[in-house]
């Protein structure tokens, strides 16, 4: 088939341009190479909802922060994806580094961002009481918020979905060619498909994507965050996002809590080779306990439910790029989505849609076009009673399976089901939050193998963690 | 809105024990909840010999113990509810479950908490590197082989030799996979003695002490680990590390009691134990609720998870036929070498109370003392004490009739 579009990767800002495109009568092709959506950059980052003030202004990045606070808010509504209002501070640790939120309050008033003001340290304090006692001042952040990424980014694509578009996952793009109308995109395995237009989101490869049609004016640097995650014991030490002006120690480590109740710290920043990168070191674990420590003193690090490392692709230009190639034209690049890319996303995917009109697309408004999602969420959402007379139509959701998360077979069921279907077990835990909680899959993991094995029709032996070789099981015993 | 007299949280080996002993005190009106589709809990993956020793006199698999206690549960014709997870008990001891059939709510006179334990994850432990398939933690990988029949992996290594790791060795040894070692990050092992010697050394696999595993590598499915000896303060050497090829991560390193429901329910939890303060009736610190087995704190063998889950049972089964009893409450506190001591409270009622109670690190042959005071309630001499072993002393009842201050448990090594 060919395609009108073809956007290549499935993360928040490929899944949320997919989306933008389903509202228009065309035919649009979503490519990735994992066996699920949402597993590069947007599987693991701080899932921050940014004000806006920090973007140097002028930039794409200020311009797009400035529109897409409102723009993912009301995404996020429409999607059924939990987020939360709650506010952030980027607080100074004495006097040398008052200055920086004076400076960070000037450049929200350049950059247009309503609701900041500047606190003293007791007056933060007032707001959030552990934060510690070497706080002397915080930019008070009202707009800011808290959404979870991967989250976000399957409720975009499934909405697509939804509207028409196409998902191939394990499409690992290994060439393009342009041919009379379009190109003609080419996987590692041999499968190709054509389309007229591209958009280039592949995150930390978008560099290799774009070298492809022979554009390599842009370098990816790919930044990996580690983070820790805790338990939701420890959930309520703050209720806005704490924030480090940034010092010698970089951009400084954040505290927060996400919208599932947990407590998150992190991220660091540390240059690495490659954005398959998952490793944690002793050093970034012991750097994010420092220094989430120095902003909030009495978290308790016994209560770490796991640690985990995000890959941020940056670019040395330090904005997100987003233009159609000079090298190949209907070719777009939206590429360097690093912070704040999330906030952005909506905007971001707005942003290119512009472009491909500007470089030809017709843009013809579907008259069918539904934004709303079904609610994935809807059965945790419901009361005792709400449950009980849904759990007699429903017998599945009766049946618990994470017995920590408290997510029933229903559910499991339904997110395997759903657009864009689970297909293994990190995608069944990202949907439903089964086998994320204290024992980390430790009792549900075998019935939720068993589960997508029933659903998908596979053996279990063939059930994996994250697609590819991750295989969770070498064979039957006595074989 | 059900009213029962009493409700048992948990099925397994606490919860029948505990449901049978109220039971054949006189209180018949005994309801079991449990999350899975049948009784036993996590005995039934446990298909190892060596349960029953103590408490049944003969030597029988996880299963063959549980269907003893399964069969007395149902002879009594005690009322069972399967695939019920309790999701809430409450201070006024109304306990909610989520089950096929609905949202059910109950109102019992009497709850006993007996919801067992659970492994410490990876991530509790913050080991550096990459996250693939092939980490399981080792009761996971005995479920997937011994209930479900696969294979988890053909090239191990274990972290932690409590007991599950040591039996896991044994077992992935005999269904032809190669364990390439096991590592314990203290300088002793925390597992049984008998388990090292029968699942390690009589399969020739080697057991590392003060070694850890310092990284996990592998993008999609485990290559490799790298251990390392630890120093004093528990962190890798660096010039010790050495690599590992293997497809298969285990992890046995600890077990957490599962007190997520008391915790909610506002009852007051030890911080050693992880379970809730209790008196010598199992009883918690808000009257009427209970707990008992790994709940209320990890036990070595089953056979003392049915004895305590006995005494919870029967005092749950007194309380709602007599009343509480009177008789002040004298706290009980580790002293030299000794971890915790449960109860942490004993009641003054004419019986003979037994303490229970784990050491802080190995040690040859030592004297427990029982003091009050001045006064010494009990002596017991032991050829070896370790902390994987659970050591239980008793107090006569007329040693207690004059105790005022708080009764301390401490060892001297002989």
């Amino acid at each position: 088939m060919n395609f009108d579009v073809i956007i290549i990767g499935a993360g928040v800002v490929g899944g949320m341009a997919a989306r933008e495109l389903s509202r228009y009568d065309l035919s649009v092709c979503l490519l990735e190479k994992e066996n699920d959506v949402a597993t590069g950059a947007s599987r693991a980052n701080s899932g921050i909802v940014h004000g806006g003030y920090d973007p140097e202004p002028g930039t794409l990045k200020a311009k797009l922060n400035t529109v897409g606070v409102e723009m993912l808010y009301e995404a996020a509504q429409q999607l059924h994806v939990p987020c939360l209002h709650n506010g952030s501070m980027v607080c100074a640790f004495g006097e040398k580094e008052d200055p920086a939120v004076k400076e960070l309050y000037e450049r929200g008033q350049i950059n247009n961002i309503p609701g900041l003001k500047i606190l003293t340290g007791d007056e933060a304090r007032a707001i959030e009481p552990n934060l510690s006692t070497a706080i002397t001042s915080a930019l008070h952040v009202t707009n800011a918020g808290i959404i979870c990424p991967y989250d976000l980014t399957i409720a975009a694509v499934g909405n697509a979905m939804d509207n028409g578009v196409a998902l191939k996952r394990n499409f690992a793009v290994s060439a393009i060619e342009k041919n009379g109308s379009g190109y003609t995109v080419t996987s590692a395995k041999g499968e190709t498909v054509t389309g007229k237009y591209v958009l280039n989101c592949a995150g930390g490869y978008s560099d290799k994507i774009a070298a492809m049609v022979g554009d390599d004016h842009f370098t990816i640097i790919p930044r990996a965050g580690e983070y820790i995650l805790l338990d939701k014991t420890e959930g309520s030490r703050v209720s806005h996002t704490i924030f480090q002006v940034p010092s010698e120690e970089g951009k400084g480590i954040l505290v927060s809590p996400t919208v599932d109740g947990n407590l998150l710290t992190g991220p660091t920043a540390l240059k690495v080779e490659t954005p398959e990168s998952r490793d944690t070191t002793p050093a970034g674990l012991e750097q994010v306990q420092r220094l989430a420590a120095k902003s909030v003193p009495s978290v308790n690090f016994r209560q770490v439910i796991t640690s985990f490392t995000g890959v941020r692709s940056s670019e040395k230009g330090g904005d997100f790029i987003i233009e159609e190639s000079k090298k190949a034209p209907g070719f777009v690049h939206v590429a360097a989505i690093d912070s704040p890319g999330l906030t952005c996303c909506v905007a971001i995917a707005r942003y290119a849609v512009d472009l491909l009109n500007k470089a030809g697309l017709i843009l013809t408004e579907k008259a069918n076009w539904n934004g709303n999602r079904a609610n994935p969420h809807a059965f945790r959402e419901m009361t005792d009673d709400e449950k009980n007379a849904y759990i007699q139509e429903n017998p599945d959701f009766g049946k618990i399976v994470c017995r920590c998360e408290t997510v029933s077979e229903g559910e499991i069921r339904n997110a395997i089901r759903q657009n864009p279907g689970a297909w293994d077990i990190d995608g069944v835990k990202r949907r439903t939050r089964g086998g994320m909680g204290r024992c980390q899959g430790g009792f549900c993991g075998p019935y939720v193998m068993a589960l997508i094995a029933e659903e998908l029709g596979i053996p279990m032996e063939t059930v994996t963690k994250s697609g590819g070789d991750s295989y969770m099981l070498t064979g039957r015993i006595g074989e | 809105m059900e009213k029962h007299a009493i409700i048992v949280v948990g099925g397994g080996p606490a919860g029948m024990a505990a449901a049978i002993a109220a039971y054949d005190r006189g209180v018949t009106d005994v309801v079991i909840l449990d999350r899975e589709p049948h009784l036993g809990g996590i005995l039934m993956q446990c298909i190892h010999n060596g349960f029953g020793l103590h408490k049944l006199g003969q030597e029988l698999t996880g299963p063959e113990y549980a269907a003893v206690y399964e069969k007395k549960v149902m002879e009594r014709g005690i009322k069972v509810y399967y695939e019920a997870t309790v999701t809430h008990v409450s201070p006024d001891k109304v306990v909610t479950a989520q089950s096929r059939q609905g949202i059910l709510k109950f109102q019992a006179d009497a709850v006993i908490l007996a919801m067992g334990c659970r492994e410490r994850s990876r991530g509790a432990l913050n080991i550096c590197g990459s996250r693939p398939a092939g980490v399981y933690s080792a009761g996971t990988a005995q479920k997937l082989m011994n209930c479900e029949g696969y294979m988890v992996g053909k090239k191990v290594v274990i972290l932690g030799s409590g007991d599950i790791g040591l039996i896991m060795a044994r077992r992935m040894s005999l269904e032809g996979a190669k364990v390439e070692a096991v590592c314990e990050l203290m300088p002793y092992s925390g597992g049984l003695t008998r388990n090292i010697v029968q699942c390690l050394e009589d399969f020739g696999i080697p057991l590392y002490l003060s070694t850890t595993v310092a990284q996990i590598h592998g993008e999609k499915r485990l290559e490799g680990v790298t251990i390392a000896q630890v120093d004093e303060r528990r962190q890798p050497i660096e010039e010790t590390k050495r690599y590992i090829p293997c497809d298969t991560l285990l992890l046995s390193v600890g077990l957490i009691p599962e007190n997520e429901l008391t915790r909610a329910c506002g009852i007051p939890m030890d911080p050693i134990t992880n379970g809730a303060l209790v008196d010598d009736i199992c009883q918690t610190q808000i009257p009427g609720i209970f707990a008992c087995g790994n709940v209320l704190q990890v036990h070595d063998l089953v056979d003392y998870v049915s004895e305590e889950a006995e005494r919870a049972g029967i005092g749950a089964a007194e309380l709602i036929l007599n009343g509480a009893a009177s008789g002040e409450a004298i706290p009980t506190k580790p002293g030299n070498g000794v971890r915790y001591v449960i109860p942490q409270n004993v009641r003054k009622t004419g019986n003979d109370v037994s303490l229970f109670l784990r050491v802080t690190q190995p040690f040859g042959k030592v004297k427990f003392t029982v003091t009050a005071g001045d006064q010494v309630l009990a002596v017991a001499k032991r050829l070896k004490a370790a902390p994987g072993e659970m050591e239980k002393i008793t107090v006569k009842a007329n040693m207690l009739e004059n105790v005022t201050e708080p009764i301390v448990v401490a060892l001297e090594e002989l």
